[in-house]
């Protein structure tokens, strides 16, 4: 008896009439434009807007990521190679609170036993932390000479997230690698937009013999472990390329990864879309094929495909990272994650000289940010369901 | 049925047939030829060879045909003989070395794909029976982490803190006692102890995924109405889901075994690299660095074989599992 109850309890039921809204924002409701609705039920997802924050982060440490880190990304701190992260204190070592931060000046020692560096903080030696400090020469953008950087210490040195084993310091690096893996993700992203519209553009609005063998072939490429592949394509650039060269091609090789998925939403859409009255009506008053698909196909399923888009970037982050991480990818002086992931490869390195892992959470942070808003963005795609 | 099954065996047959020129066409990609090679490792032994020599050893190799000839030559020899070419890097026959260590990797890929349903189904089923349970949120963030951050990484995070706090390494398929020793009982044991520290770090995101799934589709599924009728006859909970809303909602599950298995071996690589493991993935990537070219594409071509065995698989299964299919219906 009781599990009737419960199935009837677990049936759907029609959903109640909304009460509380008032009739101003009823005609708010109704009288708002797409974008405003999209807007509204983004907001509600929470998590989406945090990664969206969290974003804007990356974001603005790519664009300005000369004038955010201490050094330069190539810039030696010689005496201090495989250095530990160094602490910011605000309480001294007589237990005084100084508003400005300062860090202890290091002294190293072989430690006799493991015959490893042993660091110690010498705090007799503060070294204080400045805003807007003059430090190594840069040029912004590649165009505009400075030497400010956001923060620095005047005398000694000041790594935060520790150095690599040339003694560079290892936030500066990220933050300039940040640049790269953004970049490198975007461009990647506008190719297979491209080639998603494109291709799927012909197969759906098109149709028959076309629309099948285009499918098959999708099919085909999906069935194929890509990673694999891409590596080999990517071992087959000639050893001698500029790193620049080099570059190009992978961003070019990424593109062509993701495009199938975009290839079929389309083909899907337009399948559905071409036997609607509005295309016809466009048809019989003359439009071309290319004006009817541009101005009557492409904007009614637009945000559809912006959707696809930010759920494919993390992929493009993920393979770059992954094709530096073996040393197929980008090669240095060019930084991304991957690059300098590879100094993370083995496990004396995890063991011995654990800061240098810090690019993980920049990978994972930024996937999960974009998992997020690819979430908001998929219900704010469609406004109109409720 | 037999004809469902000889059609996708014909597909199979076909696909096989495209991907083997892909990968001769990555063979063929990176700049310099057999004969070159040769001529470098005869220099660097201090023979003194002429370009004359390179062009009379190309003319030998027949590695002066038009390519399709040479794809015939080079897959006939793969079908007729087992021969994949020649390993530079390693101076022996390229089967020989894949011999050794291809059936790591297929272990690795089932061992896996076990890892992954064994998990994702009994989960999906109780995330969505007992829907926004304590359970079902960490199900869910888990599911979250694990498509966000790729294999390989996943790996790295692992042997961090296998060091970190227990010391001890995760890496490899066997203990040290067991690496050079011949098969036995033991040493299959101890990869079995060894084997699930990979397969948990491939089939996370595979989990992760299945579960949504699963959880979607039971969702959808265990409100309907035939589900309530079963109830009102009578027939206990747990036979009830099993039998019908849970057969259901294996089938979008059952017919991704292909994409799984894709997902997995593109993954293995880079994870087998990171753990050290002795399969295929270490030596695919130093072939690959070291452009040793017969060795990559022998190892691409296996796993693209791998994948494409495995969405034929897939598809029998489903069709077991789907009378529809069976009866050539599309859905």
């Amino acid at each position: 008896m009781s599990q009737i109850t419960e199935a009837l309890d677990a049936a759907p039921r029609p959903a109640s009439p909304q009460s509380g809204i008032t009739r101003e924002e009823k005609i708010r409701y109704y009288t708002a434009s797409q974008f405003q609705l999209m807007w509204w039920k983004f907001r509600k997802h929470r998590l989406a807007l945090i990664g969206t924050l969290i974003l804007g982060i990356f974001v603005f440490i790519a664009v300005f990521a000369e004038f955010l880190s201490p050094y330069t990304s190539t810039v030696r701190t010689p005496d201090y190679l495989f250095g530990r992260p160094q602490v910011l204190h605000f309480v001294d070592a007589e237990g005084k609170f100084h508003l400005r931060p300062f860090t202890y000046a290091l002294t190293a020692a072989m430690d006799p036993k493991t015959f490893l560096l042993e660091v110690k903080e010498d705090t007799d030696e503060p070294w204080p932390v400045h805003f807007f400090v003059r430090g190594e020469p840069y040029k912004m953008w590649g165009v505009i000479n400075a030497d400010r950087h956001l923060f620095g210490v005047q005398e000694g040195h000041l790594h935060l997230l520790g150095t690599d084993q040339l003694g560079r310091d290892i936030l500066s690096r990220l933050f300039h690698a940040t640049r790269t893996s953004l970049t490198i993700g975007v461009v990647g992203l506008f190719i297979s937009f491209f080639l998603g519209l494109i291709i799927g553009g012909i197969s759906g609005f098109f149709g028959g013999g076309i629309d099948d063998v285009i499918q098959r072939f999708i099919e085909f490429i999906r069935s194929i472990p890509t990673l694999p592949l891409w590596m080999a394509l990517a071992a087959a650039l000639p050893k001698e390329w500029s790193p620049q060269r080099v570059y190009f091609t992978i961003t070019i090789l990424l593109g062509l990864l993701g495009w199938t998925h975009l290839a079929r939403r389309v083909r899907g859409k337009l399948l559905s879309l071409r036997e609607e009255d509005f295309v016809v009506a466009a048809r019989i008053a003359g439009s071309t094929d290319a004006r009817i698909i541009a101005r009557h196909l492409l904007p009614s399923f637009l945000s559809y495909i912006i959707v696809d888009l930010s759920i494919s970037f993390p992929y493009m982050i993920l393979a770059e990272t992954s094709l530096s991480f073996v040393g197929l990818g980008l090669r240095a002086p060019v930084i991304s994650w991957g690059v300098l992931l590879q100094d993370a490869q083995n496990i004396q390195a995890i063991a011995l000289y654990p800061w240098l892992f810090t690019p993980v959470a920049f990978v994972i942070v930024s996937v999960m940010a974009f998992s997020f808003v690819g979430d908001g963005m998929r219900d704010a795609a469609d406004p109109y369901s409720r | 049925m037999a004809r469902f099954l000889i059609q996708r065996f014909i597909i199979m047959i076909l696909m096989l047939a495209a991907l083997s020129v892909i990968v001769f066409i990555t063979i063929e990609l990176p700049p310099g030829d057999f004969a070159d090679r040769r001529a470098l490792d005869l220099r660097s032994q201090g023979v003194l060879v002429t370009q004359q020599d390179v062009t009379s050893i190309r003319h030998q190799l027949g590695l002066d045909r038009p390519w399709y000839q040479r794809y015939v030559t080079w897959i006939s020899n793969i079908l007729l003989h087992g021969n994949f070419g020649i390993s530079f890097g390693l101076h022996r026959p390229v089967s020989e070395v894949l011999g050794e260590r291809v059936g790591l990797t297929v272990l690795l890929a089932i061992a896996t794909i076990i890892f992954t349903y064994g998990l994702a189904i009994p989960i999906g089923i109780y995330s969505a029976i007992r829907q926004y349970s304590l359970g079902d949120y960490a199900a869910t963030m888990i599911g979250y982490f694990g498509m966000a951050t790729p294999s390989f990484m996943l790996a790295l995070i692992l042997l961090y803190f296998s060091v970190m706090v227990f010391n001890n390494s995760v890496g490899g398929l066997f203990s040290s006692q067991y690496s050079e020793a011949p098969w036995s009982w033991g040493k299959f044991v101890d990869l079995l102890r060894h084997l699930w520290v990979p397969a948990l770090v491939l089939g996370l995101a595979g989990t992760a995924f299945e579960i949504r799934t699963m959880r979607a589709t039971l969702l959808d599924e265990k409100n309907k109405l035939y589900v309530t009728a079963a109830r009102a006859k009578g027939l206990p909970e747990w036979k009830l889901l099993l039998k019908y809303p849970v057969r259901v909602a294996l089938n979008p599950i059952v017919s991704t075994i292909g994409w799984e298995l894709t997902a997995i071996i593109a993954g293995a690589p880079l994870v087998s690299f990171v753990l050290a493991l002795p399969d295929t993935g270490p030596l695919f990537l130093r072939a690959l660095l070291d452009q040793d070219i017969y060795l990559s594409g022998a190892i691409l071509l296996m796993y693209a074989a791998l994948t494409i065995l495995g969405t034929f698989l897939s598809d029998v299964l489903l069709a077991l599992l789907d009378p529809r299919i069976r009866y050539g219906e599309r859905i």
